[in-house]
Parts: C-alpha cells; sequence; structure tokens
C-alpha cells in the first residue's frame, strides 16, 4: 500500500517537474510546479514529518509561487514573448544533464545502505519535538535568519522602487 | 506503519537526484529568466526531500530543522530575485537572459 503510494506520488512529482520544464507557457510552468510542491508534500507525510508538510504548502505553493505567478502576470509573459534557444543549445543541455544523472546515479547506486534507527522514533516530525530542537540548538540561526529575512526585504524594496537617488 | 518501515532509503535518494537532475535541465533548457528561477526552486526541494528523507530514517529532528532554513533562504532568495527582475524587465522590456550578455565588460 505505502510501496504503491510511493511509487505514485514520485511519478506525479517527476512528470510534474518535467512539465515546469518543458511547457511552452510561463503560467503553465508555475501551476505544474505548485503540483510538483504538492507531490513532495505527499512526499513529506509519508515520511512521517506532517508539520513540515504543513509549512511546505503554505510557504512554497502559497507564498512563493503566488509570487512567480503574480510577477508573470504584471510582465504579461505568454507562449508568444517566451524566448527560444536553438535546437543545438537544447539537445545539448539535454545531453549535459543526462551525464549528469548518470554520474549522480552511478555514484550513489553502491552508497552504504542505511535502515530505519532502532527504536524508531515515530514523532519526531511534530511541532514539539522541532521546536525543541530549533529553540535549543538552533536559536543563533534562528536569529540570523531574521537578520536575512529584513535585509532581503529592505533589498526587495528598494530594488523596486523607480529612481533610487 | 510508515514508509520509513518499508522503503529503503536508495528510492529516496534516487528521486532527489531525478528531481535536481530535472532542475538542471531547466537551468541549461530555458532563456526565460523566471523559468530558470523556478528550475533553481525545484532543485531546492529535490535536496529539501532529501534531508527530510535522511532526518526521518535517522530519527533526527535537525535534518528537518535545517529544512525550515532553507525555506527561509529560498523565500528571501526569491523576494530579491523577482526584484531584480523587474528592474531589468524595466530597462530591457523582456526577461530573456541573452538581454543581460552587455552586463559584460
Amino acid at each position: 500500500m505505502i510501496t504503491y503510494l510511493f511509487y505514485f506520488l514520485s511519478f506525479l512529482a517527476i512528470m510534474f517537474a518535467l512539465m515546469v520544464v518543458l511547457s511552452k507557457n510561463p503560467i503553465h510552468s508555475v501551476l505544474y510546479l505548485v503540483l510538483t510542491f504538492f507531490a513532495i508534500a505527499g512526499h513529506y507525510v509519508l515520511l512521517n514529518a506532517q508539520f513540515l508538510a504543513a509549512v511546505h504548502i503554505i510557504v512554497y505553493a502559497g507564498a512563493i509561487m503566488v509570487l512567480f505567478l503574480f510577477v508573470i502576470m504584471l510582465l504579461n509573459l505568454n507562449k508568444e514573448t517566451e524566448p527560444h534557444k536553438s535546437i543545438w543549445l537544447k539537445a545539448s543541455a539535454a545531453v549535459a544533464s543526462g551525464l549528469l544523472l548518470l554520474v549522480l546515479v552511478g555514484s550513489l547506486r553502491n552508497a552504504e545502505l542505511i535502515t530505519a534507527a532502532n527504536p524508531y522514533n515515530p514523532s519526531i516530525g511534530l511541532i514539539e519535538n522541532l521546536g525543541q530542537t530549533l529553540f535549543h540548538e538552533f536559536l543563533l540561526p534562528f536569529e540570523v535568519a531574521s537578520i536575512l529575512l529584513l535585509g532581503a526585504m529592505v533589498g526587495a524594496v528598494m530594488l523596486g522602487k523607480k529612481n533610487i537617488k | 506503519m510508515s514508509a520509513i518501515q518499508t522503503i529503503p532509503i536508495n528510492w529516496y535518494l534516487l528521486l532527489s537526484v531525478v528531481l535536481f537532475t530535472i532542475g538542471v535541465l531547466g537551468v541549461l533548457f530555458r532563456r526565460n529568466a523566471i523559468i530558470i528561477f523556478m528550475s533553481v526552486e525545484l532543485m531546492l526541494n529535490a535536496v529539501n526531500l532529501l534531508l527530510v528523507a535522511f532526518s526521518s530514517y535517522l530519527s533526527d529532528s535537525k535534518g528537518q530543522v535545517f529544512v525550515f532554513f532553507i525555506m527561509a533562504v529560498a523565500a528571501a532568495e526569491v523576494a530579491v530575485g523577482l526584484a531584480i527582475l523587474m528592474s531589468v524587465y524595466r530597462n530591457s522590456k523582456s526577461t530573456d537572459i541573452n538581454d543581460l550578455s552587455r552586463l559584460k565588460g
């Protein structure tokens, strides 16, 4: 049952990811990317990371993808304005990424197998455990992340202004 | 009963590698800068998936906390990147990365 669910979600994730790259219309690409993120969130649920699945859907599908969609609609990009590479560049891109896949799969094929930790703790993905880890061991990185977000916000506003004196 | 007991970690490794390669393909294949951004997001998500898989298999919540930080960095990156793209579009009226070649000295 779980195995079939894994197959199904992996198939969806890979197919939608390919559609992101191959579809002609940028709006379709964004919508396929949202579907890919939903498939990945399904994988998180399978892996007992329920809180992370919820955060993933809220942050990626809810916030980041809406930002992408907003920019694409603001710039009025569609199938006609879409620039295309020549067929040779496309073929070489496909060959290069195929070779990368070959190298990565070949190097990971004989990787040592890890089995699930024993005793296995099914509650590490719950918000209580994550909060304990985040606010005890990762308190300083958490604060630094807030500075990063502030910097990004100020930077985006400055870049968005018409004339910077 | 969860995926951890029935599915070997190698399958998650393979899935993440395939998703990451699709992201690389997108960066090489397309000329629209927004699609290239989306492919970078795809690569980040492949890595996130692998971090969550390892954290679940090893019963260690540090990996999942790391995914939070990656999400925060991705959100910051997208906000600044799309702002840069908007100002590029204001100057050159397109999001084609070939138009950025005049940044060469």
